[in-house]
């Protein structure tokens, strides 16, 4: 009975942990698959740049960030409406864009590092 | 190997070509005994004798920097092994320094785990206390609350502080929080408050050493390798004889004279970056093994009371 006992905390907590890698991974809870894998609405991360630094996406669009650096980054709204968790190399962060309006970003870890996403 | 610059004690103004000599220094050691003035190089051979007066100072301590612990990517996939190196160096010292300074990114991620192995690893520098201020590295997603709960008890606001030591006043700043887009580090206004109170009651002739982790003067902006307001806390220590500047950040070693203020930064413990502008961003300089422990390494610092002198020895690892 006690292993048993043991047996489901220690499964729960792998799922907890689980759970709460996946909503770090994609900085919202209870994430599904992507909404929308599509490449174009897709923003590299690499040498210390957002490429393509500015996209212009349609209202509702999922904007994935992904970084291909070698050495970890994060996406910070300039006006504080997202925040991704830092992002280590080949992780990435999605955010849903619902509302028409431009959206400055910028690594808060390197602020050198800015972009920008005009939802239309 | 090792090389040294010594400054004239009776010119001032600053000697180009000796700058730059201790600037393509970078990563293969320098000695510099520094004490505003004109920066003049010196042969090997004359490096016996001013070591010998170095080690003599009145006041020893070892600078480290960028341990990143958590890294593991090329050019080195054990940064916990070359910090141990590091301090197995600061432990080979002649004498024991009389404490160490690690001028952040203690860890690659702000893990609680990574802070534990840098925690355990540094208990066995031969030391009497180490003093840290925070990297950028540090203070990922908690604006820097486990750091200051762990390395920064008892310090101003975002971690910032000042203590004095054999007549030295050492300040320990911080300038990689609330940083802003499009921007280079910043110390704000709370902080910059702080320092000219804290320096307000000090003489003129007090030795003043500055430790934070971006450099404090525009090494390269480009890169972020600079710090927004630095000016501003420069101009609190004006009227100071003798400032230096202590910073880590771009992983190599560098040096600049400004008047009374001596800017140096130290090497990392786990990996290099690029010079300024050589390559497409400030990501890790990837290095054949053979080549990594000699672009590592330590700054032993001492200060020579009577002269008002303050010796920098860069040694790297190996080599």
């Amino acid at each position: 009975m006690r292993d048993l006992l043991t047996f489901s905390s220690v499964a729960l907590a792998a799922m907890l942990l689980v759970f709460s890698f996946y909503a770090a991974a994609y900085g919202r809870p209870a994430a599904g698959p992507l909404e929308d894998p599509n490449d174009k609405y897709r923003i590299t991360i690499d040498n210390f740049s957002f490429t393509p630094a500015s996209l212009i996406v349609p209202a509702g669009t999922t904007v994935t960030w992904a970084n291909r650096d070698d050495v970890p980054h994060n996406v910070v709204s300039t006006e504080k409406k997202f925040k991704s968790p830092v992002l280590d190399t080949d992780e990435q962060f999605s955010y849903k864009f619902t509302d028409p309006g431009a959206y400055e970003y910028f690594c808060s870890i390197h602020p050198k590092m800015t972009g920008k996403i005009v939802v239309q | 190997m090792a090389k040294f610059i010594i400054p004239g004690y009776s010119e001032d103004g600053i000697d180009r070509r000796g700058f730059l000599k201790c600037m393509a220094w970078a990563g293969t050691g320098a000695f510099c005994v520094i004490k505003g003035g004109v920066l003049k190089s010196y042969g090997l051979s004359q490096m016996a004798r001013y070591a010998a007066v170095a080690g003599k100072g009145d006041l020893s301590f070892v600078q480290i920097s960028d341990s990143h612990i958590g890294f593991n990517k090329p050019a080195n996939t054990d940064v916990t092994a070359t910090l141990q190196e590091a301090v197995a160096k600061i432990n080979a010292l002649p004498a024991p320094p009389a404490f160490v300074l690690h001028t952040g990114d203690l860890t690659h991620l702000s893990k609680p785990e990574e802070f534990d192995t840098l925690d355990q690893v540094l208990k066995s520098v031969k030391t009497s206390r180490i003093f840290y201020v925070p990297g950028e590295h540090d203070v990922l997603n908690d604006n820097g609350q486990q750091y200051l709960e762990r390395f920064g008890k008892g310090a101003q606001g975002g971690g910032w502080y000042s203590f004095d030591q054999k007549g030295v006043h050492f300040i320990g700043l911080v300038n990689v929080l609330n940083l802003k887009a499009g921007g280079l580090g910043t110390l704000g206004q709370e902080q910059l408050e702080w320092l000219e109170k804290d320096v307000e009651r000090l003489k003129s002739s007090t030795p003043i050493i500055v430790f934070a982790h971006i450099p404090l003067w525009a090494v390269y902006p480009e890169w972020g390798w600079g710090t927004d307001d630095s000016e501003q806390a420069l101009s609190y220590l004006k009227r100071f004889g003798s400032v230096s500047v202590l910073n880590g950040h771009i992983h190599q070693v560098m040096q600049k004279v400004e008047g009374n203020v001596t800017f140096h930064t130290a090497m990392s413990t786990a990996f290099p970056q690029p010079q300024p502008g050589t390559a497409p961003s400030p990501g890790p300089l990837k290095v054949p093994a053979e080549k990594l422990r000699g672009l590592l390494g330590i700054s032993d610092v001492n200060y020579l009371q009577g002269k008002h002198a303050v010796a920098i020895i860069d040694s790297p690892l190996q080599g």
